[in-house]
């Protein structure tokens, strides 16, 4: 590449933050490998989704402004999450439709906005990873924001597809929420857990050894049914996957067990 | 009908434990999404048609007093009758008062939404009218005295055994013992049955999937051809439909036309498209001597214009319902009125108030899919955030959600202390979490951890931090 290498703000996002920080360094790693210089500013906190989604615009919209000029100055900001890239490069600009003065700013954070693998595939035009190899049979599970606001489908998988050793064995129903919803998992625990058992039992079919997929939310809600039911299937987000190296223990898993 | 929407829960609780129903929405998932899906992939045009189909309504609501001014005009001039009803109860007198006018004391009647919204056939029991539903889904739950489940499949939630149960104890004409195991037989025992009201009835009721403005027409769609016997055969037919559905030209009638059956059923077309606009004429073979159009708002004229603007594009087709993993979940009836699905937490609140109906916006994953299937392109996950906006403004939902909300959400602004809060939070559950990777309990945390496991981090250190010390991969 003879072009300037891209300067690219990396918001992890509070789940990953707290809950799997490898996601974080699997995409640093898939970033600077693809040759961006790579930053994680530091008031980055959360993209807003709980208050959003709960009906708080006032303190949405807080938040969002704090962003907004949190990730002023990159040429991309990319997130290894479809709803919280979503969040920014959708609803941020809803946000400020009647402020004159945010919209501007806004709509151009939603346009350099972008989810990890749709980074690295659209815009980077990366076609093949390292991978960690040899994972057999894997089944992937659309995430609902990635895929109906961004339109992450194909890129994953083709990445996937570059791994050696590794194939994808769809799910009946790959496109089907799996019940998470941010707020709704623990609103509506009951409809939630026949969402999730659904996915399980989907996973389980396929005879996949692991689910993988691109929001981490998603993914604990998956890990948390699939483990909770004594499965043996591995749940992890799939930049881990992709960035190869050491895998740690899988979600929801223990290395010690 | 009395709404049970504020019972939301419990009656999701109830629907996730009814076997029957719980079969019959695994049908529904394999049925009606497969072959939209199949439909739409025909159809090269198919979005094309769907952004037509939306300029179109989107013109109409702009000049929504126009067209139903010129239908009016057109209705008249064919001499046909039209009636404007404000709310469910000037709709239901309107209906009653032509009953009573033309001495009508039973009434057939199509499937119309708009009649399950106003509550019409009790109403007309009480009043000395006996109304029988003619479409088949719709009749069998008139027996069974419940509402529709479904908007285009009232009785989606029943198998063949319930519908059995209830011929042998509505049709006591028959031999007890007969057999009614095959669907086939059910069949042709409502016909027999109803084949005796069609031509016994003093006046059809019918809905009108659409009205067309040039024509001063109405047009139902059907697939069993019980709207034809009920709006032709007897002496007056009465169009009870809602402002809404009002289009410019045939043409555009045909825009909507190609979407619908599509999205709802999987059909190219459904199998009876019917048109009425007006009376008998003299060189006519059949028709009412009579023709009347109810027009409802019902709270429908307040939505224009405002957030709720783009629900009035809505075609009724019920794509948005077939597709929802919440109704695929629990059904219709536990959404607690007529509307069911996403179309129907829009809606609802909308037509019988939001305190009544706050869990219906609330009870969705915002999973995008409604939107994505409708042929309207409606923002159903934008409507339902606005309604959370709303609940949120009026202090609805439970003081400590929203504690706990306003409090993470001030945190989020104060970095720093965020910072503080998470490593201590991360250094506790990861420690804790260590052994197993998982909690199998968790206070406060009930509603996740009571039927699955909720993930431990996977490090002591969260992810900022250990950046922070410079960590890079």
């Amino acid at each position: 590449m003879s072009e300037k290498p891209k300067r690219v703000a990396l918001f992890v996002t509070c789940l990953v933050d707290m809950f799997r920080p490898e996601i974080g360094f699997a995409a640093v790693k898939l970033l600077e490998d693809a040759g961006c210089i790579v930053e994680a500013p530091a008031g980055q906190t959360c993209c807003g989704q709980p208050a959003y989604n709960s009906g708080d615009r006032a303190d949405a919209t807080a938040i969002a402004r704090h962003n907004i000029a949190l990730l002023a100055g990159f040429d991309y900001v990319v997130l290894p999450s479809g709803s919280c890239a979503g969040m920014i490069a959708k609803h941020y600009p809803l946000l400020f439709e009647d402020d004159p003065e945010m919209a501007g700013k806004a709509r151009a954070l939603a346009q350099r906005t972008f989810e990890l693998t749709s980074f690295l595939v659209d815009v980077l035009g990366v076609e093949a990873v390292a991978g960690a190899s040899h994972l057999g049979k894997v089944t992937y599970h659309d995430s609902c924001s990635g895929l109906r606001e961004l339109g992450v489908k194909t890129q994953p998988r083709k990445l996937l597809g570059s791994v050696a050793g590794l194939t994808v064995s769809e799910l009946a129903a790959p496109e089907e929420c799996c019940g998470f919803g941010g707020t709704f998992c623990v609103k509506y625990p009951e409809i939630s857990d026949r969402m999730v058992s659904d996915k399980a039992a989907d996973a389980t079919a396929t005879g996949a050894a692991m689910v993988l997929g691109g929001d981490l939310g998603c993914l604990m809600n998956i890990a948390g049914k699939l483990k909770r039911q004594g499965s043996p299937i591995a749940v992890r987000h799939v930049a881990e996957v992709l960035a190869g190296g050491a895998l740690v223990a899988p979600i929801g898993e223990s290395g010690e067990e | 009908m009395h709404p049970t929407s504020h019972d939301f829960k419990a009656n999701a609780h109830r629907a996730m434990r009814n076997e029957a129903l719980q079969g019959a929405l695994a049908t529904l998932k394999k049925g009606f999404r497969a072959k939209r899906g199949i439909a739409v992939e025909r159809l090269p045009e198919f979005e094309a048609l769907r952004d037509a189909g939306r300029d179109m309504k989107n013109h109409v609501l702009a000049h929504l007093d126009h067209y139903l001014e010129l239908f009016e005009a057109k209705v008249l001039a064919q001499g046909g009758h039209v009636h404007w009803a404000r709310d469910a109860e000037e709709a239901r007198r309107i209906v009653l008062d032509i009953c009573r006018a033309s001495n009508a004391r039973t009434v057939t009647k199509g499937k119309s939404m708009v009649a399950e919204e106003i509550g019409l056939n009790a109403y007309l029991e009480k009043n000395g009218v006996r109304p029988v539903e003619t479409d088949l889904g719709e009749y069998i739950i008139q027996l069974r005295d419940e509402p529709p489940s479904h908007i285009i499949a009232p009785a989606i939630h029943l198998n063949r055994g319930h519908v059995a149960q209830a011929f042998v104890k509505a049709h006591p004409q028959y031999p007890a013992d007969r057999p009614l195991g095959e669907a086939r037989e059910l069949l042709d025992e409502a016909r027999e049955v109803l084949r005796e009201s069609f031509v016994t009835a003093d006046l059809g009721i019918t809905g009108a999937n659409m009205m067309i403005a040039e024509t001063g027409a109405t047009i139902i769609v059907t697939n069993e051809g019980n709207g034809d016997l009920t709006q032709t055969l007897p002496r007056v037919h009465v169009v009870l439909t809602s402002i809404e559905k009002v289009v410019p030209t045939m043409e555009d009638a045909t825009t909507v036309l190609r979407l619908l059956a599509r999205s709802a059923t999987g059909q190219e077309f459904a199998a009876y498209t019917t048109f009425s606009a007006g009376p008998r004429r003299a060189e006519d073979l059949d028709g009412p001597s009579e023709f009347h159009v109810v027009l409802l708002d019902n709270g429908r004229s307040n939505m224009l214009g405002g957030a709720f603007h783009d629900m009035l594009r809505c075609i009724r087709c019920a794509a948005c319902i077939n597709h929802c993993p919440i109704y695929g979940a629990i059904g219709g009836h536990a959404y607690g009125w007529v509307y069911p699905g996403p179309m129907g937490s829009v809606l609802t609140p909308a037509l019988i108030g939001l305190e009544e109906a706050h869990d219906l916006p609330n009870a969705s994953t915002l999973c995008g899919r409604c939107e994505a299937v409708c042929p309207m392109h409606i923002p159903l996950p934008r409507m339902l955030r606005h309604w959370r906006e709303r609940e949120f403004e009026r202090h609805l939902q439970p003081g400590r959600v929203r504690l706990a909300l306003k409090g993470w959400s001030w945190l989020v602004r104060h970095p720093t202390l965020y910072r503080l809060y998470t490593m201590a939070a991360v250094a506790t559950l990861g420690m804790l979490g260590k052994r197993r990777g998982r909690f199998t309990s968790m206070p406060l945390a009930g509603g996740w951890t009571n039927t699955r496991d909720l993930p431990a981090p996977s490090a002591r250190r969260g992810f900022m931090d250990q950046w922070a010390t410079g960590r890079r991969r």
